[in-house]
């Protein structure tokens, strides 16, 4: 199936940040469809995570357009994406260690009763846990009590935590911020078991990671960014590591993006 | 170790694998403490044979030394009201020293709004305003009052949320300038002679009442409403909260009004128990309010702790202190001891927390 006759799900065209004279990020242009993974690689301080942030709207863009779902969209902060249906898992886990499965996976949004009372709303715990059960059931996450709070649990089942809440929220579009990279190996294979079933489930993921096996496992595409600008939109099947590697540090530079390097 | 998930059980939320609460160990401890003052009183050579707690003299319908109960809980009750919004700043990751200071200065502005005219036959002596402020009726005093704590409040937490300086500064500068306010207010002078409603508010056992009354009410608030729950968010990963869409700064600003009206409120109930307002009133409140929210778990690097636990942190600061006159110990080592055994509360808790996080 050709990425072309599925409909798109994320564009942006020439998405550009400067941080005062740094140019962070320049004219990216990229495309995802429904259901497809797509991988974003690069060095250090290629612009993958200043990318990731503008899409999430952690940060103002300095130019250019992201249109999601079929709208221009211009988001003022991580809970305008949010609601649109753009879920994150950050590098550094968004988790409060206090709360439990269930307060955690809906922070900010939880399920209320009595809603007059503005602040003082009242919790409907009983929703929540059973939100989170099937939320947990559809990604095959297995945590041994929802009640327990996250500070007793191991690093793998925290980053399935914040997974988790992708399809708690049956959002559009999941992003991955190098969800494993703190993880051990097993864990890191658990994670990608939740990867795969998002995939199962058709539902498109923007994977930020430095893993190159991780990389070739699991998604479709792979995008490479250097000094802030797409060098490189390979489909997996036409590369292999090295390839990929030569983008990543400049000894190629794709076609299209000729004038990039 | 890398502990894998999988296989480890099923989904199924199971109510007997909660961990053991830490009031619980609160409350052991509470009765530790009775029976070690029980056991001085019986063993000390200068004691005479009355019990702690018990009543060995038939004096009471009852088994128990109704007489001290009472003053244990009265003697912390107002303090107590105060360690209610204190457990909330706290649980949030701030901390307020501001709260003993602002009720002197709270007991001093409501007092100045609860006046009788008449004392004796002749006009009050101790008249803040002209006439047109005698005789108000009780709700006045209580309004001025809560919104003067409102107002800090929204100070303090304006200032943290908005300048980000730390809780710490913020609210002991807000400790100097509340205890000046108590001190122009009158240039010094007590403000006395309320009216018979503004005296009935804290007379008696009202304190107990309204302390116990407020728990019950912040207990719910805490653990059953959004507000509650990005409290606890908040002092647990601010930056997790933020990321969760939390108005992070709005709801800081919300907890600190919530604090110091709390605050304000057990002004005006210590200044219609005293039936008196002086700038000198709430002298360490402050300290014994966040003594009494640390004694009952609350967690000073924020997101653990609960109302339950700090009022059983007062009833345990109420024993001590209670017990220390018990067993005729010189008030001159009592605020010593009082120290010993705050900083006992907290190493004890860290030595359990660092216990349960190499358990895991």
């Amino acid at each position: 199936m050709s990425e072309d006759t599925r409909e798109t799900i994320l564009e942006t065209r020439g998405l550009t940040k400067h941080y005062g004279g740094v140019h962070a990020l320049n004219d990216a242009d990229f495309a995802l469809a429904k259901g497809e993974h797509v991988a974003i690689m690069g060095d250090n301080g290629a612009g993958k995570s200043t990318f990731v942030r503008q899409i999430t709207g952690v940060e103002q863009r300095t130019s250019g357009t992201i249109i999601f779902d079929g709208k221009e969209v211009h988001f003022k902060g991580p809970i305008d994406s949010r609601e649109a249906g753009i879920e994150t898992v950050f590098q550094t886990l968004a988790l409060a260690d206090d709360l439990d499965v269930p307060d955690n996976l809906f922070l900010g949004r939880e399920i209320t009763k009595f809603n007059w009372l503005g602040p003082f709303r009242l919790l409907d715990y009983k929703a929540m846990r059973k939100a989170t059960l099937e939320g947990l059931e559809r990604t095959a996450v297995k945590i041994p009590n929802i009640r327990n709070t996250i500070q007793n649990m191991s690093g793998g089942q925290r980053q399935c935590v914040a997974i988790a809440r992708t399809a708690t929220f049956s959002s559009k579009l999941t992003i991955m911020d190098e969800p494993t990279a703190a993880l051990g190996v097993q864990e890191t294979a658990q994670v990608e078991n939740i990867i795969r079933t998002l995939k199962d489930n058709g539902e498109p993921l923007i994977l930020v990671s430095h893993n190159m096996r991780q990389v070739f496992d699991l998604v479709d595409r792979i995008i490479v960014f250097r000094r802030g600008r797409i060098v490189a939109n390979l489909k997996k099947e036409d590369t292999d590591g090295q390839d990929v590697v030569a983008y990543i540090t400049g000894a190629k530079t794709g076609a299209e993006y000729a004038g990039a390097a | 170790m890398a502990q894998s998930t999988e296989g480890t059980g099923g989904l199924a939320f199971d109510k007997k694998k909660r961990t053991w609460p830490n009031e619980l160990n609160i409350f052991i401890a509470l009765l530790i403490i009775i029976a070690i003052f029980e056991t001085l009183g019986q063993t000390l050579p200068y004691m005479n044979d009355q019990s702690f707690l018990f009543d060995t003299r038939d004096r009471f319908d009852s088994i128990f030394n109704e007489a001290r109960l009472r003053i244990i809980i009265l003697q912390v009750s107002i303090i107590g009201i105060i360690a209610l919004g204190v457990t909330q700043v706290i649980i949030s990751g701030g901390i307020d020293l501001s709260s003993g200071p602002l009720v002197g200065a709270t007991a001093m502005i409501a007092m100045s709004f609860a006046q009788t005219e008449l004392v004796n036959g002749g006009l009050n002596p101790k008249a803040v305003f002209g006439p047109w402020a005698f005789d108000l009726p009780v709700l006045i005093p209580v309004i001025v009052a809560l919104a003067f704590g409102a107002l800090i409040g929204a100070i303090n937490g304006s200032l943290i949320a908005f300048t980000r300086i730390p809780p710490f500064i913020a609210t002991l500068g807000m400790f100097l300038i509340c205890r000046g306010i108590a001190q122009a207010w009158t240039r010094g002078k007590p403000v006395s002679f309320p009216t018979e409603g503004y005296a009935g508010l804290g007379s008696g056992m009202m304190p107990v009442y309204w302390f116990l009354g407020l728990a019950v009410v912040f207990h719910f608030i805490l653990k059953y409403t959004v507000y509650g729950k990005h409290t606890y968010a908040i002092g647990s990963n601010e930056d997790a909260a933020r990321m969760s869409g939390i108005n992070v700064q709005k709801h800081k600003v919300m907890v600190y009004v919530i604090a110091s009206m709390l605050a304000a409120f057990a002004a005006v109930i210590l200044s219609s128990k005293n039936l008196t307002a002086q700038s000198g009133m709430g002298i360490f409140y402050e300290l014994y309010a966040i003594a009494m929210a640390v004694i009952g778990g609350v967690s000073l690097t924020g997101g653990r702790g609960s109302v339950i636990g700090t009022v059983l942190g007062a009833m345990v600061f109420g024993v001590i202190q209670s017990g220390f006159t018990y067993v005729k110990l010189d008030a001159y080592f009592q605020l010593m001891a009082m120290g010993i055994i705050i900083i006992s509360a907290v190493v004890l808790d860290k030595v359990r927390q660092e216990r349960a996080a190499s358990r895991r």
